[in-house]
């Protein structure tokens, strides 16, 4: 399987040029049946953006990748964790919570914050996890009711806690202490803003998460587990304790979607926090076929598209919202694309082990081309 | 359950197969009478007169509605094999194409502009999971983000220049007709407002039943028929439930799979597409972006809390309905009410669970549950609305995690079919 052959290599990149493709053509029908100037929609895309907007695309990416590994890591064992989104907030405002109190100086409050996040974010999928083992309840459902109840939980105890942001009418906890505040990384030259500090974490979960799905046991088992699960259960993997875990660690991850906002650019965990971020990372581990390098191009991809499209007003005269349409045909196509290549793959690979047994047993006469 | 995803062996398979409970018209309306009476003893015992105020009954009744049909379009693909998280990016669908329609056309051009805006989409996710095979569920979710886009940029599109319109909704649209029945409707009204136990309620009741019941409302019970007589009764119902219970034999009989699972699928998104419309034409009178607010997930969760058939999801549904009804007009107050409800609930099971079926630890746990609630009644005079506004997600979660497990979903439902699998 880990042989590099040059045709999965061509299959593995036909898929997303595929896609890439027909999601250009679709949008394009799209925005003429609606009378939009394609022209200008796509040289304003498309054009190249400033470094201030380099830095916005790699700050938003950086939390979309967050996202997008954390819905990933279910995703491996077809384990459907639609509850980033709750779990994230829920963690967020913890950790601002923890945070904002300043029992620990500098750097040490912001390590602490974020296991106080993970935390937080575990604590909230494992309800989720316990439903699916204990109760049966499809984790599809049970993470789309917990997100809405996360809502409410996190907003009644924000009410509890908040403090007035002086000078406005929103209400946080309290801000964070400026020595755990973090500047930022100036990684892209000629530009004023900064590119989050915590983008280190986001590449420490990228390899860890290479590291723990690709190399481990528990890796093996959860790729075992979502290939075949009747496969997994007889080789002795248990599931259940195998779904509990995953959860959890999905959870866990989310907790951290919401760290490079708090302590690089918001300080404190209130009403305007960022939302709807778990929805993207949904899509966006889908675009990257839940693989760490595959998903970082989709989180680049994707908060591309976000940040060229705010000029979409000004330059072309089209509402900034049709990104969201070129987004979605992206996904779609994507999707779609992933699967035919597969079934062309599985269709070539029977070819050959089909030619193989003939070319080895010439008196038998040879099958060709067995249907998939 | 419903989805495709794990099945992590919660399914038990007990020695003698229990056939579930299937009640009969009159025991139904027994069911219904029960219910009423429960409701009127917490009235009187808590003093929270909204808990089954006919006011409350129509608002429950108008937020059931779109939850139901939904919910109904579950029922049709999930029959068929084809689970269908994406009726939500349905109903979001439905709910701008009545505005759209809704607004230049008419009101009944905006119930077509609905089923239109939902059989789009359910086009899409036919095309994905039934043509092309992709996992149900990542359809299904990839929709609901591209119907959510799709409205967004549609509205900004074309409802911001509209007088009265914005970014984010459209103007105000006309209203479809609703009935209410004259002389009885107030006559049942004066009987409530005596605040008679059981009698009262029970006037709420009836009086929430004939006024001001809007034409979709009927329409959407006349579907709920009209499917029930569709798949239980007639030889493509019985096609189309054979290719979700068993597609290699239903094929093997001649069945067209794919023919069944696409149009089963394309059912599903006029019904969800409907229940957007509901929103957007009735309940609100206007489109908004963002209005369905989770509605279809909770139709699909009504769905599977109703066994797959539609009796038990038109309880489902009404259930929901009611909690989110609760929560919208009473509030804390009448949340708080259920608290009491929902302690007395838990400690009957915990007896139940230990006395009858011999489980301590289950029975104490909930036992002890319910005590915290009980104090939590005592000890407050209301729940916090923001928690009051999560009444019905938490309702839903409590419900299914009592029934799941007595739950049989058809046998290939999520299963991914292609042509000649069974060959």
């Amino acid at each position: 399987m880990n042989r590099l052959n040059p045709r999965r290599l061509l299959l593995g990149v036909a898929a997303p040029v595929l896609a890439l493709g027909v999601a250009f053509v679709v949008t394009s029908a799209i925005l003429l049946v609606l009378g939009d100037p394609v022209g200008e929609v796509w040289s304003t895309i498309l054009s190249w953006p400033r470094p201030r907007q380099l830095v916005q695309v790699v700050n938003a990416a950086t939390i979309y990748y967050l996202s997008a590994v954390a819905v990933a890591v279910g995703f491996r064992m077809n384990l459907f964790n639609i509850g980033v989104d709750g779990q994230y907030r829920v963690a967020a405002f913890a950790g601002a919570l923890f945070a904002g109190q300043a029992w620990f100086p500098g750097p040490v409050n912001v390590l602490l914050t974020i296991v106080v996040a993970m935390a937080a974010g575990g604590l909230w999928a494992s309800i989720a996890a316990y439903l699916k083992v204990r109760r049966g309840i499809s984790e599809v459902i049970s993470t789309i009711m917990l997100n809405a109840i996360a809502t409410g939980v996190v907003q009644w105890l924000l009410l509890k806690v908040a403090v007035k942001q002086p000078g406005s009418n929103t209400i946080s906890t309290e801000p964070i202490p400026e020595s755990s505040q973090l500047a930022g990384l100036g990684l892209i030259p000629g530009a004023t803003n900064k590119v989050y500090t915590l983008i280190v974490v986001a590449v420490v979960v990228g390899f860890g998460y290479w590291f723990i799905i690709n190399k481990t046991r528990f890796g093996f088992d959860l790729r075992a587990t979502g290939r075949s699960e009747t496969a997994a259960v007889a080789s002795g993997v248990k599931v259940p304790r195998m779904v509990v875990t995953t959860m959890i660690a999905s959870g866990a991850l989310a907790g951290l979607i919401g760290m490079p906002l708090l302590f690089g650019q918001d300080f404190s965990y209130g009403t305007t926090f960022q939302a709807g971020l778990g929805f993207a990372g949904i899509g966006i581990a889908l675009l990257g076929r839940n693989h760490p390098v595959g998903i970082a191009i989709a989180a680049l991809l994707w908060s591309f598209l976000d940040v060229q499209s705010n000029a979409l007003q000004i330059r072309a005269g089209v509402a900034s919202e049709v990104v969201f349409i070129i987004q979605g045909v992206i996904l779609f196509a994507v999707v779609i694309a992933y699967e035919l290549i597969r079934r062309l793959e599985v269709r070539l690979e029977q070819q050959r082990v089909a030619r193989e047994l003939a070319a080895s047993r010439p008196d038998t006469p040879a099958v060709e081309g067995a249907s998939a | 359950m419903s989805a495709a995803g794990l099945e992590v062996g919660t399914q038990k398979v007990s020695g003698t197969p229990t056939r579930r409970l299937r009640l009969s018209p009159l025991q139904w309306v027994g069911v219904a009478l029960g219910a009423v009476f429960v409701l009127s003893v917490l009235r009187v015992v808590t003093g929270a007169n909204d808990v089954d105020s006919s006011g409350l009954l129509i608002a429950a009744i108008g937020l059931a509605v779109p939850i139901a049909l939904a919910g109904l379009g579950g029922l049709w693909s999930e029959r068929a094999g084809v689970v269908n998280i994406g009726l939500e990016g349905m109903m979001i669908l439905g709910t701008w194409g009545a505005g759209f329609l809704g607004y230049h056309m008419g009101p009944w051009m905006g119930v077509v502009g609905a089923i239109i805006g939902g059989a789009l989409g359910a086009l899409i996710h036919a095309v994905a999971t039934v043509t092309f095979g992709v996992d149900h569920i990542v359809s299904g979710v990839a929709l609901n983000i591209v119907a959510l886009g799709f409205a967004k940029y549609l509205s900004v599109r074309f409802f911001s220049t509209l007088p009265g319109g914005g970014p984010t909704q459209s103007p105000p649209l006309p209203q479809l007709p609703s009935f209410t029945l004259p002389g009885l409707s107030d006559a049942l009204g004066t009987l409530e407002q005596q605040h008679i136990f059981f009698v009262s309620d029970l006037a709420g009741v009836l009086r929430a039943l004939c006024t001001n019941v809007n034409v979709l409302t009927i329409i959407a019970v006349g579907l709920f028929i009209a499917t029930w007589w569709v798949l239980w009764r007639s030889a493509f119902g019985l096609r189309l439930r054979s290719v979700g219970e068993s597609p290699v034999a239903a094929e093997s009989l001649g069945v067209n799979v794919i023919r069944y699972k696409f149009v089963a699928v394309l059912v599903s998104g006029c019904l969800a597409g409907l229940g957007g419309g509901f929103l957007a034409l009735v309940a609100a009178n206007v489109f908004r972006d963002g209005q369905t607010g989770g509605r279809g997930y909770i139709g699909l969760a009504a769905m599977i809390f109703g066994n797959w058939r539609p009796g038990g999801l038109m309880a489902g549904s009404a259930l929901f309905g009611y909690t989110d009804a609760a929560q919208l007009r009473g509030g804390g107050t009448t949340v708080h009410a259920f608290l009491l409800l929902f302690a007395v609930l838990l400690l009957g099971i915990g007896v139940w669970q230990i006395v009858r079926r011999g489980r301590r630890t289950q029975g104490l746990v909930a036992i002890v549950v319910g005590v915290l609630v009980g104090i939590w009644y005592f000890t407050t005079e209301i729940v916090p609305p923001e928690l009051s506004g999560t009444t019905p997600y938490v309702t839903t979660l409590l419900v299914l995690a009592f029934a799941s497990q007595r739950l049989r979903m058809p046998a290939a439902d999520g299963q991914i079919y292609r042509k000649g699998e069974g060959h």
